[in-house]
């Protein structure tokens, strides 16, 4: 058995930091309260002791700045690992993400690349302020050249931020926040690197698909766990992990077996990668299909403040909902 | 508290060269015959390359072009003070630049064909690629200057932009990265008085660009950006303090753009003649050549000779470019520039794509030849006369 440590998200982010900054020394860490307060979650705890203000930079208070920065580093040469608040945030920087950290390579006919990593906790659930709560991974994912990762808990937050910060491409690492301390997981200590861009099958079954993401995939595991022990289920349940360009062969090829697809997100319906993957099951799997897709999401609407936001999030009662739709069709 | 003053400081100006072709000997910066000689055919090839783009532009040879007119000074003289070891992050008005640092005529052709592939030399160079969006690139300049620093490199991040970018949130938020954390980095203002039909009293209340510098903690100067010598001496300078870890600087070099913003554009809707005219005299090639032939450095013959170098120089290069255009380039390599790696959807889509040219040329030129200028906003006025 190889050794392992039971950690939160938070600290396998934090694992996954101090392992890549040792390992190689262009990578840095900049952002806004990264240093001596370690991130307002923690997640950059005691890199600054470590490996000194060099290396790990509380930047002035200005998002594009930060990741204007950052592309300036990666073009430059080094690993710039930026975090922005909350994701809500990336906003005020969104410019260097679309017009630069994306196009370059293209733009230099492949000459230039843009290895950075831009990290911000993201998703509701915590009872947090306006503008802390966004699921916008698709505004992301529908900019091609950016790769939108999102973990689900501590271990593959561990291996897929390591897999980011060696990536060559520019990624937008999105941390669903109401994991961040609500799971503990064994986390194997070898160099556990997850790849970008392939989903993770959590369960093997036969009677449906679940697809899902993010802070989702606790929660539609605790759904399906009651679904098979009080009705006889049997899902499969897919983890995405990498939003854009996402894994959809292991999605086809899971629903070419089951005939029957859920597809769980948090971020707004239309337009979501929901959508997207309907889509490509229209493309790739219409005649296995045995009832119409289900997708249950964040409404078509912005995120209501916090007391409200039971309304938006999907929920267990939606989710088994959706299942007995899809199994009675 | 009672009421009390905090004195500022101040930003310094400079000139050197007059309109005349008479320089102020003490401030002039020691350069051999030989560097002026190429500082002034760097400015006349710039000048006639955007001439003959125009003219290109106007026969449907090459897309909307973006011309330099009237700041070779500016661009050549910060190009000629740069080190190759130092960056330089473009806007899209920095011909001069890109000359002075080696840029070929056939990729500068290129990019106005609308071809990627002159800027796959880049790898392994200080040059980053031209930037569209305004300002944009005075936040990746700190990233860069962030990286000389951390490496201890004697080097700096020059960054140029526009009278216009300074109104941008990216500009602030680049200078003041720069001066919080003390970045070696030239923050070169081309102020050519105007943003397409927008002058530049109208970006700021501010009466010069360089006071920014105060606001910021940083140096500033004002210099003449029509006359190479000042902005030579300048960035010079600013390069240095760079070299030495005092920080950046904010050089504004006062020019003009003499001709349009783009050739989809037509300054007469906005500018008046008269403006246009009070700038004939202060030409940076004028003053250049004058000063030159004053010095005997240059003779009249010795222009002529250069101008028709120049203008076989300018014809081989475009010839050179149209030939790569046309030398059967595969329409869909952009895929392959997307990620490191092609992902199984896209690669899915180029195939598509592939099998729908298949027999097809489809690698386009710019235009149709169009008439005197217009444009973007000609297109609506070709449509109705056709009507």
């Amino acid at each position: 058995m190889a050794e392992t440590k039971r950690l939160t998200m938070v600290e396998a982010l934090n694992l996954a930091l101090f392992e890549e900054m040792e390992r190689d020394k262009n990578v840095l860490v900049l952002g806004e309260d990264v240093g001596v307060d370690g991130g307002v979650f923690r997640v950059t705890k005691g890199l600054v002791e470590k490996y000194g203000e060099e290396r790990v930079v509380d930047t002035p208070l200005a998002e594009e700045g930060i990741m204007g920065a950052a592309v300036g580093l990666a073009l430059y040469g080094k690993r710039p690992v930026c975090e922005i608040q909350f994701s809500g945030f990336i906003f005020e920087g969104y410019e260097q993400l679309e017009s630069h950290a994306r196009r370059l390579r293209l733009r230099t006919h492949g000459a230039l690349e843009c290895p950075m990593v831009l990290r911000a906790p993201c998703a509701g659930g915590i009872r947090a302020l306006e503008h802390h709560n966004e699921s916008a991974e698709m505004i992301y994912g529908h900019m091609p050249g950016l790769v939108v990762v999102m973990p689900s808990g501590p271990r593959n937050a561990r291996g897929l931020l390591k897999a980011a910060i060696r990536s060559n491409d520019p990624v937008v690492f999105l941390e669903p926040k109401s994991v961040y301390r609500s799971i503990r997981e064994d986390v194997p200590l070898h160099d556990d690197v997850y790849p970008l861009g392939k989903a993770a099958v959590l369960r093997e079954g036969s009677q449906f698909t679940v697809v899902t993401y993010g802070a989702q995939v606790k929660l539609v595991k605790e759904v399906m766990k009651k679904g098979i022990e009080e009705q006889g289920w049997d899902p499969e349940i897919i983890d995405l992990q990498t939003i854009m360009p996402f894994d959809y062969e292991t999605v086809v090829q899971s629903v070419q077996k089951t005939g029957r697809c859920l597809i769980v997100h948090e971020a707004p319906r239309s337009g979501g990668l929901g959508a997207e993957i309907v889509a490509r099951l229209i493309e790739f799997s219409f005649l296995y299909l045995e009832a119409p897709i289900e997708r249950v999401t964040g409404w078509d609407t912005p995120f209501p403040f916090y007391a409200r936001e039971d309304t938006y999030l999907p929920d267990a009662q939606r989710i088994t909902s959706a299942v007995h739709n899809i199994l009675s069709y | 508290m009672p009421r009390g003053k905090i004195e500022l400081g101040s930003v310094e100006t400079l000139s050197i060269l007059d309109c005349k072709g008479t320089v102020d000997e003490g401030l002039m910066p020691l350069l051999d015959n030989k560097t002026l000689l190429k500082a002034y055919r760097l400015m006349l090839l710039g000048r006639r390359l955007d001439e003959q783009a125009m003219r290109y532009q106007r026969q449907g040879r090459i897309g909307t072009f973006a011309p330099n007119i009237g700041q070779e000074a500016a661009q050549v003289g910060a190009g000629l003070a740069m080190k190759k070891e130092d960056w330089f992050a473009p806007s899209f008005r920095e011909l001069g630049v890109w000359l002075a640092r080696g840029m070929t005529i056939k990729n500068y052709f290129l990019g106005w064909m609308g071809i990627e592939d002159g800027n796959s030399g880049l790898k392994g160079t200080a040059n980053v690629p031209v930037a569209v969006p305004v300002a944009t690139q005075c936040t990746y300049a700190a990233g860069i200057a962030w990286g000389i620093k951390l490496d201890k490199k004697k080097a700096a991040c020059v960054v140029f932009f526009g009278d216009g970018a300074t109104s941008e949130g990216s500009f602030h938020e680049g200078i003041n990265f720069c001066g919080a954390m003390n970045l070696p980095a030239v923050y070169f203002c081309q102020n050519n008085q105007w943003a397409i039909s927008t002058p530049r009293k109208k970006q700021t209340k501010s009466e010069t660009i360089a006071q920014k510098a105060i606001a910021y903690g940083i140096h500033g100067i004002q210099v003449d950006g029509n006359d190479f010598f000042s902005v030579y001496v300048a960035s010079i300078e600013a390069l240095k303090r760079a070299y030495e870890g005092k920080g950046p600087t904010l050089v504004e070099a006062i020019t003009y753009r003499r001709s349009v913003h783009t050739t989809a554009d037509d300054p007469r809707v906005y500018r008046s003649e008269k403006e246009e005219k009070e700038w004939d005299e202060k030409d940076p090639i004028h003053r250049m050549r004058s000063y030159l032939e004053k010095k005997k450095i240059l003779t009249k013959e010795d222009n002529e000779k250069l101008e028709a170098v120049i203008a076989a120089e300018i014809k081989a290069g475009y010839v050179e470019a149209e030939a790569y255009r046309n030398s059967n380039i595969d329409p869909l390599s952009y895929f392959d520039y997307i990620y490191k790696e092609i992902p199984p959807y896209l690669k899915w889509q180029k195939e598509i794509a592939r099998h729908h040219l298949k027999g097809r040329n489809v690698i386009k030129g710019a235009t149709e030849p169009v008439k005197g200028t217009g444009g973007a906003a000609a297109v609506g006025q070709l449509e109705e006369a056709e009507d």
